[in-house]
């Protein structure tokens, strides 16, 4: 068997109610499984960009690419290569401060990762990280012996370097 | 002007002379109009809309052209969806009106509501809801294309109530715009020379044409490869008469319960190309050890097809005519006319071998015998539609078809009841032609209503029953794996379709004896209304050759005497 790996795969779509049905109903019948899913406007009026990221081998996701193509409402779908692309994820996380020393090291570790504290209370704060999804992990890996309380995570979102627009 | 008047004005603009539907209350405003238009268009009444869904169907493979079926809301509606999906696994282009309660009563659970937009989305091609009455005409000439273009398919179109009695105010558009919508016909030139220069370095190469050849109209450029170039051409169910069957290197049906001659072909040669087939599994069996020895040239019009199933060498995305049109010319550049090879007549004589002596006087009579006496009696232009089961089976091994578009099926998705209301679709698209039912007992009393609107409509067909008293299919493979442990399959007395088809207020034949059929095959074929044919048949033949399921094509087993031994 080839190998699993992780792979985002970006479309254009018409903006249209049921779009997301269709996209989602088609992973799930094809026996494909997304890992995040987010979707948003896009510069052109009525066409949404929607970014998929999937475990799967190679060939699964090419079939991922033409099965999700046929679709009437999908104008295109790019791969997006790790080395040709930017991909971002927004997460926010809530954590205990259980003690001063805990409150001390958790606003340390954000400064290191530049994430804003955008909530505090006595007993907890939430951080806002932005990056790369594999940076926020490191970084709730960090938090989880102090006590993580709860996580929302946007999925991941990417666009590609340089002058290859998707238009 | 009112939706209803836009919906039922834009259809006959479109080519549409006849729907088939079912009435309800969430449909009313639409079948008014059919008063009002009758002369140019006519709702053809079904008796269950699964009826419709399989007409509009068998209306569509026969003629080319999109078909129409128009069912209530709620039960009405997903009273089509068995339809739908047929028609979606055997790429055929159908068009589906749903009725549904108005708009302000959606996600009420009003009475008669489905959600039939969620219900019918893995099974469709695209599917709309029209949210006003403006949006009518644009939706529908968009679903005329959207199923007949490209890959065809159903599409689904739910109709709210007030969406039909509401206001048309804006001009319709001629033609309409969907810039997401762009099927890719021609097939890349590189890869077609690539595949030429294939073919014609290839030792033993075989031509595996498939459904999308016959939804292609690609009967002449496929029977130029096979005729010309002297490649032995094998057909899925779907591609069957796309070339003429009596051909000797037409080397018939591959796969499950394919001829021997055509899976020695494909186990042996060092070239497959396969043309509008998905290479579904009861085509290929084991897919890690299939066509081992060749390689492969896949040609589709749907990329996702292509490496699917099967690691092809040279794809090629396209219209199956176009692409080999292509193929072809470049093919004549570098070869005028191949000669006979050591291969071409070795796929002859095995072909040959594979046709065996179908006669018999035996009795209850064998279902070959049946089907032999058909194949006399058969006209080119005549159309075989089936039911499906062992009889389907026995039908597309043993029916000689010359043509495109005159043999029927339920390929992909193996609907049982397909055969009746597809036959009277067809009937209707060719009404000069004659179509036959070849049907199971099983499979012809899961729509056997659709009697009542032959009847009705007068629109004869020429339904042949073989009955045996058992759901036969199940009953091989419980015979075979199952050690004849026959759970459920047994239907216990015959059903009397004669007395059923009188009921109806049409006429029967039950024919027992071999030397019978023939007479009553001319009877009914003579007969101005539908005739039922109800012949009792051997209850327990099987249809051989076999492979197991997921097996090597070289485990099938059984089949014609005359080739055992010289195959595998």
């Amino acid at each position: 068997m080839t190998q699993q790996h992780k792979h985002i795969i970006s479309m254009l779509v018409e903006d249209e109610p049921g779009v997301m049905t269709r996209i989602s109903g088609l992973f799930a019948r094809r026996g494909f499984n997304i890992d995040t899913i987010t979707v948003g406007k896009t510069q052109t009026p009525k066409v949404s960009k929607i970014v998929i990221t999937v475990k799967g081998d190679d060939r699964t996701v090419e079939q991922i690419e033409k099965q999700v193509n046929k679709l009437v409402d999908v104008f295109k779908t790019i791969e997006m290569k790790d080395d040709e692309s930017v991909t971002r994820e927004l997460c926010l996380v809530k954590v205990s401060l259980s003690n001063e020393k805990a409150k001390t090291d958790i606003m340390h570790y954000a400064q290191v990762y530049k994430a804003p504290i955008v909530d505090i209370t006595p007993k907890s704060a939430i951080i806002q990280l932005v990056g790369k999804p594999q940076k926020n992990d490191a970084f709730l890996e960090l938090m989880k012996p102090y006590g993580i309380k709860d996580i929302s995570r946007t999925g991941t979102t990417a666009i590609q370097r340089g002058g290859n627009g998707e238009k | 002007m009112k939706g209803s008047e836009a919906i039922v004005k834009t259809l006959i603009g479109s080519g549409v002379h006849t729907t088939f539907g079912f009435p309800g209350g969430a449909v009313i405003p639409l079948f008014d109009e059919f008063l009002r238009f009758e002369g140019k268009i006519k709702n053809i009444l079904v008796r269950h809309e699964q009826g419709a869904a399989h007409a509009a169907d068998g209306y569509a493979r026969a003629s080319g052209k999109p078909g129409i079926c128009i069912a209530t809301s709620g039960p009405g509606a997903t009273n089509l969806v068995t339809g739908i999906m047929t028609a979606y696994m055997d790429s055929s282009p159908i068009i589906a009106f749903g009725g549904q309660v108005s708009m302000s009563l959606i996600g009420n659970d009003a009475f008669q509501e489905a959600d039939m937009m969620g219900i019918t989305l893995p099974i469709t091609k695209h599917s709309f809801q029209i949210k006003k009455a403006n949006d009518v005409v644009p939706t529908i000439l968009k679903a005329f294309r959207i199923s007949a273009e490209g890959r065809p398919g159903p599409v689904y179109i739910d109709l709210p109530k007030d969406c039909q009695v509401g206001e048309v105010t804006k001009e319709a558009p001629k033609k309409v715009d969907i810039p997401s919508f762009k099927p890719v016909y021609r097939g890349n030139i590189n890869q077609i020379k690539k595949a030429a220069d294939m073919i014609l370095a290839a030792e033993r190469p075989v031509v595996i044409a498939g459904g999308g050849t016959i939804i292609a109209n690609a009967a002449k450029e496929v029977t130029v490869l096979m005729d010309t170039f002297m490649i032995p051409t094998a057909t899925t169910i779907m591609g069957k008469g796309i070339i003429p069957e009596d051909h000797p290197l037409a080397i018939g049906q591959v796969g499950m319960h394919g001829r021997k001659a055509a899976n020695y072909a494909v186990i042996n040669a060092d070239l497959v190309m396969a043309v509008g087939c998905r290479f579904s599994d009861r085509i290929t069996g084991n897919t890690s050890s299939y066509a081992e020895k060749a390689k492969v040239i896949h040609i589709d019009i749907d990329a996702a097809e292509i490496g699917k199933n099967i690691e092809v060498d040279v794809p090629i995305v396209g219209d199956s005519k176009s692409v080999l049109s292509d193929l072809i010319v470049v093919m004549n550049e570098k070869l005028k006319k191949k000669t006979e090879t050591e291969w071409s007549k070795r796929m002859k004589e095995l072909n040959q071998l594979c046709r065996c002596n179908m006669d018999s006087k035996k009795e209850p009579i064998e279902p070959k015998k049946l089907l032999f006496e058909l194949n006399r009696i058969l006209k080119t232009d005549d159309i075989v539609v089936t039911g499906v089961g062992q009889h389907q089976m026995f039908a597309t091994h043993f029916i000689d078809r010359m043509k495109p578009r005159t043999f029927i099926t339920s390929g992909g998705a193996g609907t049982m009841g397909f055969g009746l209301p597809a036959a009277m679709g067809a009937k209707v698209a060719v009404p000069d032609t004659n179509v036959f039912d070849i049907d199971g007992d099983g499979s012809f009393l899961m729509n056997i209503q659709e009697l009542a609107t032959l009847k009705e409509e007068n629109i004869k067909v020429i339904p042949v029953v073989f009955n045996n008293s058992y759901l036969g299919m199940v009953r091989q493979w419980l015979e075979i794996y199952y050690s004849k442990r026959y759970s459920q399959v047994k239907l216990g007395r015959h059903s009397d379709f004669v007395k059923i088809a009188e009921a109806f207020g049409l006429g029967g034949i039950r024919v027992e004896k071999p030397a019978k059929i023939q007479d009553a095959l001319k009877e009914s074929i003579r007969s101005k209304e539908t005739m039922v044919l109800d012949v009792y048949v051997e209850p327990e033949s099987n249809i051989l050759p076999m492979l197991p399921p997921g097996g090597h094509l070289k485990e099938a087993f059984g089949g014609c005497m005359n080739a055992k031994g010289v195959f595998f």
